[in-house]
């Protein structure tokens, strides 16, 4: 048997990406964000998780994805394990947890440039679409 | 990290908690048998462990150690100082080593050969004679045993530098790999012999009895372990977390109940009530620790330093048992050692001046704790020749801290508290321990953070009394909430004096762009939230308020929309995503869930430039109270002078001369401008640039300068030209928003703005005046 990967996938702004199921500790619907003055520009704001302040990244801002839309507001959060503690990410809607093999993983395009190259690890070719697999990585995702 | 070198970690820093602790009291009673078994069992075990995980750097030193200890056991060599501060600096040693191995699970790569070489040179009673003198004559040689790193040596062959060292230490290693443990202790000693020929006492016969009773000691010792388990301070944080939101949970339940008419419901919903109190109050009590957990390791810290400047000082303790929260006792760490260090330097005197005053030539310091009015207060005493209010008073007069007026009126307690004032130190001479002119202003700023205050009290002749009151903890703490553009934060109420609703009968006024109220005759520098935090979104209200904030010796008015309610709030981190942002403190989940931000009074009054001139600003508001003018001072001579197009004055006093000097005399040194001047090298500071604006170039060539001059070092303040000097009575308007700038005032019918020096000189030559 060929080895496999575990990831999670969420959809933001129509585009598929994906973290290793270990990074995630959960997903949630999406709760009161509470709007932090004077913050870096990736930080979007506080939730309490069950009595945890947990930081939430815009992760659009982060991708360079662009303001959404059709100005609807993120319906999910998911929460990921970083070095640093919890980090939570507004998304747009879950996807399934998918397993891939090793062999359909490819490193980011050369010439794929701007903040969203450091924060993507790899590509995964799916039959119909491409994967983006992101780092678990905080000080890249927080972009501190 | 591997669980086996975790768990010897926290048993061993524990273990040399209490060697280090055992040996100060066996300094005092050096015949006590009990106390040297004691030490020698602590070391014991820790060289036990190393051997089990192959630590031979560690074991090397731990062995060198225990085998002096078995020998002062004995009775073979007698214990006196130099020994003491050789098994001090031992466990210095362990301790470095531990800190090297939590940090890269390898003993590190510092050289320790001296520290054992002493170790192993004191085991000769013999030689013990003159290693006293020498040791005891200067007490800094043993200090510096003190890691000294080779790393290109040691890093090509870690694992036999201890060899290296000294013979001796290989008995152990070997030894070490050896299944009995228990005969270790007693062969240990033996193989150390060759090393020291000169000790023909140090025979395996004695050794063994003693070591028995230290084996049949261990059932007893995990008795009293049985009762107590060591848990994860993470877990308990985790645990606090859930217990607040049961207790929000619970909150919102005994509301929706309220309403409802089901008795069984009812009474349930009591009982609930109940259990998530009583669980909430239990938790506190888990996070508290003794203060004890502090003061254990200050004997050793007030030891070192009456050695250093020959003073003999007893440390006392009284309410050891008193509890605050952890973070509390971190958080008074500092500032409770940098006042002690105060009372060792300066408190209390040489046995000789004690003996002429016909004082025990032993001074003491006494540490007492207790709870008062829910908050602890802890006193530091010492039987000193307390404060000499005179030389106190004359100091703050020569540094411009108080105005002649204001001194006559001073009582004596307000006199002593200026010694906390910036910039102040009375020690004649800078010692290595403390008289650096820092000091006493950052403890109580220190100490106002955390919400608490300090004072001082002092008898003269007699003692000196410093008092800190602190919250019990920094968990929990009482705040205001209040409302700005939809968002809500909370203000600890430490921080808060009064709430004032705006309107007709107080308004905002501009002093120069500088935004105030007038609050009972006097000008309030006031800030604006929402402008702070820079928030665009959400309306602002029509009616507002005014809350006025204090924040250290700094008052200052913040506007807000709306007041809510004042909460007793558990006090959260902010994730490492938002450490830089200065002007929150935390966060807070509040009744309905929702997460508010707590605000840092003093990171808001620093991005707010409040806080700049923060000490001058205060003394001239004192200033403006003595003489009862209001908003105005009196400062009698002022040098008149223009700098970068604008007119400028500096009170005549901090002006030591004017000099003129030709460009071509501007030299560079260090990265700054200099000029030879008097004999020695005096920096430039272009004052122009200082006050942020544009350097002008001197049309003829020629450059004017203020000199200034403190401690003996003197700045050049480069000027335009100088204009004139100016006697009388001039109203100065605080302005407070630059630095460097004291505030403006009218002369001769013109705007002039007052320079700061003492300030300017800190911000643009600290280096210099450190």
């Amino acid at each position: 048997m060929n080895k496999t990967r575990q990831l999670c996938t969420f959809i933001l702004e129509g585009q598929t990406f994906g973290i290793h199921v270990d990074c995630v500790l959960e997903v949630i619907r999406s709760l009161p964000l509470t709007h932090v003055p004077l913050a870096p520009e990736a930080v979007c704001g506080l939730i309490n998780l069950r009595g945890q302040i947990v930081t939430a990244i815009d992760l659009r801002r982060r991708l360079e994805l662009g303001p959404p839309k059709d100005g609807k507001i993120a319906r999910m959060n998911i929460i990921i394990r970083t070095s640093e503690g919890p980090l939570c990410f507004p998304i747009d809607e879950v996807g399934d947890v998918v397993d891939v093999e090793e062999r359909l993983f490819e490193p980011v395009p050369e010439t794929m440039t701007g903040t969203a190259r450091k924060l993507i690890d790899s590509v995964c070719k799916l039959p119909g679409s491409l994967l983006l697999v992101l780092k678990g990585d905080f000080a890249e995702l927080a972009g501190i | 990290m591997n669980e086996l070198l975790n768990e010897f970690l926290v048993e061993s820093y524990e273990n040399m908690d209490q060697y280090e602790g055992s040996l100060i009291e066996l300094e005092k009673d050096p015949t006590s048998k009990k106390l040297v078994s004691a030490i020698f069992r602590t070391l014991h075990t820790v060289k036990g462990t190393c051997g089990f995980l192959g630590l031979s750097r560690l074991e090397a030193i731990a062995h060198a150690g225990e085998n002096l200890l078995s020998l002062v056991r004995d009775g073979v060599v007698s214990f006196n100082q130099a020994i003491a501060s050789a098994l001090l600096a031992t466990g210095d040693a362990v301790r470095a080593i531990l800190a090297q191995l939590e940090k890269t699970e390898t003993e590190g790569d510092v050289d320790y050969s001296e520290l054992v070489a002493l170790l192993v040179s004191l085991q000769n009673p013999a030689a013990e004679g003159t290693s006293d003198v020498a040791e005891s004559s200067k007490p800094s040689k043993v200090a510096p045993v003190e890691p000294k790193v080779t790393p290109t040596e040691t890093k090509a062959a870690p694992a036999k530098a201890p060899v290296k060292v000294e013979p001796a230490a290989k008995a152990p290693a070997t030894l070490a790999n050896e299944p009995k443990p228990e005969s270790k202790a007693v062969k240990a000693p033996v193989a150390a012999t060759p090393a020291t020929p000169a000790t023909p006492a140090a025979k395996p016969q004695p050794t063994a009895p003693t070591a028995k009773p230290s084996e049949g000691d261990a059932p007893s010792a995990s008795k009293a372990s049985d009762s107590t388990v060591r848990v994860n301070v993470e877990l308990l944080d985790r645990l606090m977390n859930l217990v607040g939101e049961l207790v929000l949970t619970r909150n919102q339940i005994v509301q929706l109940t309220g309403s409802l008419e089901s008795v069984p419901m009812q009474a349930a919903c009591h009982r609930l009530n109940h259990i998530t109190t009583e669980l909430q109050d239990r938790m506190m009590k888990t996070r508290v620790q003794p203060i004890d957990a502090l003061w254990s390791k200050l004997p050793r810290t007030v030891r070192d330093l009456a050695q250093l400047c020959g003073k003999q000082i007893r440390l006392e303790t009284e309410g050891a048992e008193t509890e605050l929260d952890r973070t509390v006792i971190e958080a008074i760490k500092d500032p409770m050692t940098h006042l002690l260090r105060n009372s060792v330097d300066h408190g209390v005197e040489s046995p000789e001046e004690r003996k002429a005053a016909g004082k025990n030539p032993e001074g003491r310091i006494l540490l007492r704790a207790f709870h008062a009015a829910g908050l602890v207060t802890i006193e530091i005493i010492d039987d000193g020749g307390g404060i000499k209010v005179d030389r106190v008073k004359a100091r703050a007069l020569e540094r411009n801290l108080i105005t002649p007026e204001k001194a006559a009126t001073m009582s004596q307690q307000e006199v002593v508290n200026l010694i906390f004032q910036a910039g102040f130190s009375t020690a004649e001479k800078v010692s290595n321990i403390s008289g650096r002119g820092v000091g006493m202003d950052v403890v109580k700023t220190q100490i106002e953070k955390i919400g608490g205050m300090v004072d001082m009290s002092t008898e003269v002749g007699k003692s000196t009394t410093c008092r800190i009151k602190i919250p019990l903890t920094l968990a929990i703490i009482p705040v205001v909430i209040v409302g700005c553009r939809g968002d809500r934060f909370a203000i600890p109420q430490t921080n808060l004096l009064e709430v004032i609703r705006l309107d007709k009968n107080l308004m905002v006024e501009n002093v120069h762009e500088t935004p105030v109220v007038r609050l009972r005759g006097n000008l309030l520098p006031i800030v604006f939230l929402d402008s702070v935090l820079a928030i665009k979104t959400g309306e602002r209200h029509e009616t507002q308020h005014l809350v006025v904030l204090q924040a250290g010796d700094r008052h200052f008015g913040l506007v807000v929309d709306t007041i809510h309610e004042a909460e007793e709030i558990v006090v959260k981190p902010l994730g490492r995503a938002l450490t830089s942002v200065s002007c929150f403190a935390g966060a807070t989940i509040l009744g309905d869930g929702h997460v508010a931000l707590i605000l840092d009074i003093f990171g808001l009054g620093s991005r707010a430039a409040m806080f700049q001139s923060a000490r001058t600003a205060s003394t001239l508001e004192e200033e403006a109270k003595s003489q009862g003018t209001g908003t105005g001072t009196l400062l009698n001579e002022l040098l008149v002078f223009h700098v970068g197009g604008i007119r400028a004055a500096m009170p005549l006093d901090m002006v030591s001369r004017l000099e003129e000097f030709g460009g071509e005399q501007i030299e560079e040194a260090a990265g700054r401008q200099v000029i030879q001047y008097g004999g020695s090298i005096m920096p430039l500071i272009s004052l122009s640039r200082a006050l942020g604006f544009d350097e002008t170039k001197p049309t003829d060539g020629r450059v004017q300068t203020i000199v200034y001059a403190r401690n003996g070092r003197a700045v050049g303040l480069v000027i335009d030209g100088v204009e004139e000097i100016v006697r009388g009575n001039i109203e100065v308007q605080p302005a407070g928003r630059r630095s460097g700038v004291l505030g403006s005032a009218v002369i001769g019918k013109q705007i002039t703005e007052l320079i700061d020096a003492q300030d300017l000189v800190r911000t643009h030559a600290s280096d210099l005046f450190e």
